[in-house]
């Protein structure tokens, strides 16, 4: 164990092997976007400028990691870079959050990982540190986190058996087997599309060869492929995913090649969703995101991340998502009131889906068109209160009640209620909510 | 300093009625100059696109570009009428912890912000507003979908507003 590299105020650098996992990983990016030349052998005059580039990649790489140093200093994390343009970065441990292990492939060989923390605030910076000794990593991050949620600094735990002793404290909620997990996925919007798209093709060639090759040269090609990335990147990210509660916070462990290890703070739940696409609901199925503060674009972050919510249950059953989102929120509302019935009118098809509830310190709303979508949201969270309506919402008399939270993309919407309605509740919920944060404040 | 008193709009009844130790909020409104400065955009657009317009149609005929200057022009005066409601929708109440905005004629828009979630206030003034000596106070809270802007006030009341606001988002400052 090498307690004496996690010592704190004294600047560490970055893994050895940091530049050459990054550069690595830039390298395969670049062959899969030369792959088509590659494979047809239309690029005779060779790789020169490539290999060039790589190694360009790498001296940079190096150059980064000489440059790059970082340090727990009292509060914040500190990180300086920059050769050229020194930046020295402030982590204030106390905005924490959630922090993230995550072990690309490659890193995975060379036995590196980055960490990851997510803060808040108006730049929703995220600070990498990447990368990391494998076995650094997970000692850091719990040392992180408990200084980000006392400010006391905690015991180093020293040798494996303190590691293994807190690890035991966690209590695994749920996991999701792979069965279930692919057929999901195939069950997906997108999933079935490609498998409707690939089913044709498979007719196609099997009535006439030329209808295939039609298909394939109409544009069906770029379809399959970005179907093909996409489910892999899901089952990839989702593979094995388990769920457990610990002292410091609910874990997030998934991975087949890249390892995520997630750890979301307790009361850091901007909001919570949960979606039902149209062929899971038949078999009773849904997905349950958590929402925290950040902003959507985000610089350096991977593009799933950025776009994705981080799935508490990537798939399950109803009842389960109901038991680990009792456990989320303290509170959550049962009853639920469907909007009026001339909403019809305006949204025949949000129709059956529309319904909004609440508890004391807890909104839920319901909406979408083919996939329901329902929306938790604390009111201890809530940034600011919106009415809005339109036209035809105004001869409808009808509106709608927005409820904005600082998390990246889940808010709920009261959409199309009657006037009346919408403002007592409008007045109601300021006031809840203001009751809620109390405490807090 | 254009403060009217209007009879408690109607969206806000259910909270006078449950909020009893509040006194009823006073809705204050930009200044009238408001008007003018969008009056003045609302002149420079149109006088520009009836010339490039009428330009584009003299060069088939003189006819044709005179009736294309006209329909821009009449275009414009019809726009005139849209700023004017407009600008009278805007209004906003300080109240004792959230600020109200309201704004929009064809889409309404009602923003409840609570002083304790304001993360800064920008205060901007663009060039046209500048000349008239007005002010666009924004409140940004962590959510990004929270839009509450206030427009076209005077200058005084712009900073009177912004450090009010600032004293009193630091008292009822909230975590995330």
């Amino acid at each position: 164990m090498s307690v004496d590299r996690l010592e704190p105020a004294v600047w560490h650098r970055l893994h050895p092997l940091s530049p050459l996992v990054r550069a690595g990983r830039a390298t395969i990016g670049l062959f899969i976007v030369l792959a088509p030349s590659i494979l047809t052998g239309r690029r005779s005059s060779g790789f020169a400028y490539e290999l060039a580039f790589v190694a360009f990649l790498v001296a940079l790489g190096c150059v980064s990691w000489l440059v790059t140093r970082w340090r727990v200093e009292d509060d914040d994390l500190r990180i300086e870079t920059g050769l050229i343009r020194r930046q020295s970065l402030r982590f204030p441990l106390a905005q924490v959050q959630a922090i993230d292990i995550v072990r690309p492939g490659l890193a995975r060989i060379f036995r590196v990982a980055e960490l990851r923390l997510r803060m808040a605030g108006s730049t929703g910076a995220t600070a990498r540190l990447a990368y990391l000794h494998e076995r650094d990593a997970e000692p850091l991050r719990r040392r992180l986190l408990a200084l980000a949620h006392t400010g006391v600094e905690p015991e180093l735990t020293v040798g494996r058996e303190g590691t293994a002793a807190e690890d035991a404290t966690e209590s695994v909620l749920t996991s999701v087997p792979t069965g279930r997990l692919v057929a999901s996925i195939l069950l997906s919007d997108v999933g079935f599309l490609s498998m409707a798209i690939f089913t044709g093709l498979i007719v196609g060639a099997i009535a006439a060869r030329s209808v295939a090759a039609a298909i394939l040269g109409g544009g069906a090609a770029p379809i399959i492929i970005a179907g093909a990335t996409l489910f892999w990147r899901r089952f990839n990210q989702e593979y094995h995913f388990t769920l457990a509660e610990a002292h410091d916070g609910l874990r997030l462990r998934s991975g087949l090649i890249a390892l995520t290890s997630e750890t979301i703070r307790p009361g850091r739940v901007q909001a919570v969703r949960m979606v039902e696409p149209f062929l899971w609901r038949r078999l009773g199925w849904c997905r349950l995101e958590v929402d925290v503060a950040g902003r959507q674009r985000r610089k350096g972050e991977g593009e799933a991340q950025r776009k994705q919510l981080r799935a508490v249950l990537p798939v399950g059953s109803r009842a389960l998502a109901d038991e680990l989102l009792e456990r989320i929120l303290p509170e959550v509302p049962r009853a639920l009131l469907p909007p009026p019935r001339r909403v019809l009118l305006k949204s025949p098809l949000r129709y059956r889906f529309l319904a909004w509830g609440r508890a004391d310190s807890c909104v839920v709303t319901s909406s979408g068109r083919i996939r329901r979508v329902t929306s938790w949201v604390p009111l201890a969270k809530v940034q600011s209160f919106r009415r809005t309506q339109g036209p035809v919402q105004r001869r409808l008399r009808l509106a709608s009640l927005h409820l904005d939270t600082a998390g990246r993309s889940v808010h709920a919407t009261l959409r199309d209620r009657d006037v009346a309605e919408a403002d007592e509740t409008l007045a109601d919920v300021v006031l809840l909510a203001r009751a809620a944060r109390a405490p807090a404040g | 300093m254009p403060a009217d008193h209007r009879s408690g709009s109607s969206i806000l009844r259910g909270v006078q009625a449950s909020d009893e130790v509040e006194p009823t909020e006073e809705w204050r409104r930009p200044s009238p100059r408001l008007l003018h400065v969008r009056r003045l955009e609302v002149g420079i657009v149109t006088l520009a696109a009836a010339v490039a317009v009428g330009i584009v149609g003299a060069l088939s005929s003189e006819w044709a570009g005179a009736i294309a200057a006209a329909v821009a022009l009449a275009l414009g005066a019809a726009a005139e009428v849209f700023v004017r409601r407009r600008v009278h929708a805007w209004s906003y109440a300080e109240r004792a912890e959230d600020l109200l905005v309201q704004r929009g004629v064809l889409f309404s828009r009602l923003s409840v912000v609570p002083y304790g979630r304001m993360q800064f206030i920008d205060v901007t003034a663009g060039p046209v507003e500048r000349s008239f000596g007005l002010a666009t106070v924004r409140l940004h809270t962590a959510a990004a979908r929270s839009d509450a802007r206030i427009p076209g006030l005077a200058r005084e009341e712009a900073s009177r507003l912004r450090d009010r606001l600032a004293q009193l988002g630091e008292s009822q400052a909230a975590g995330l």
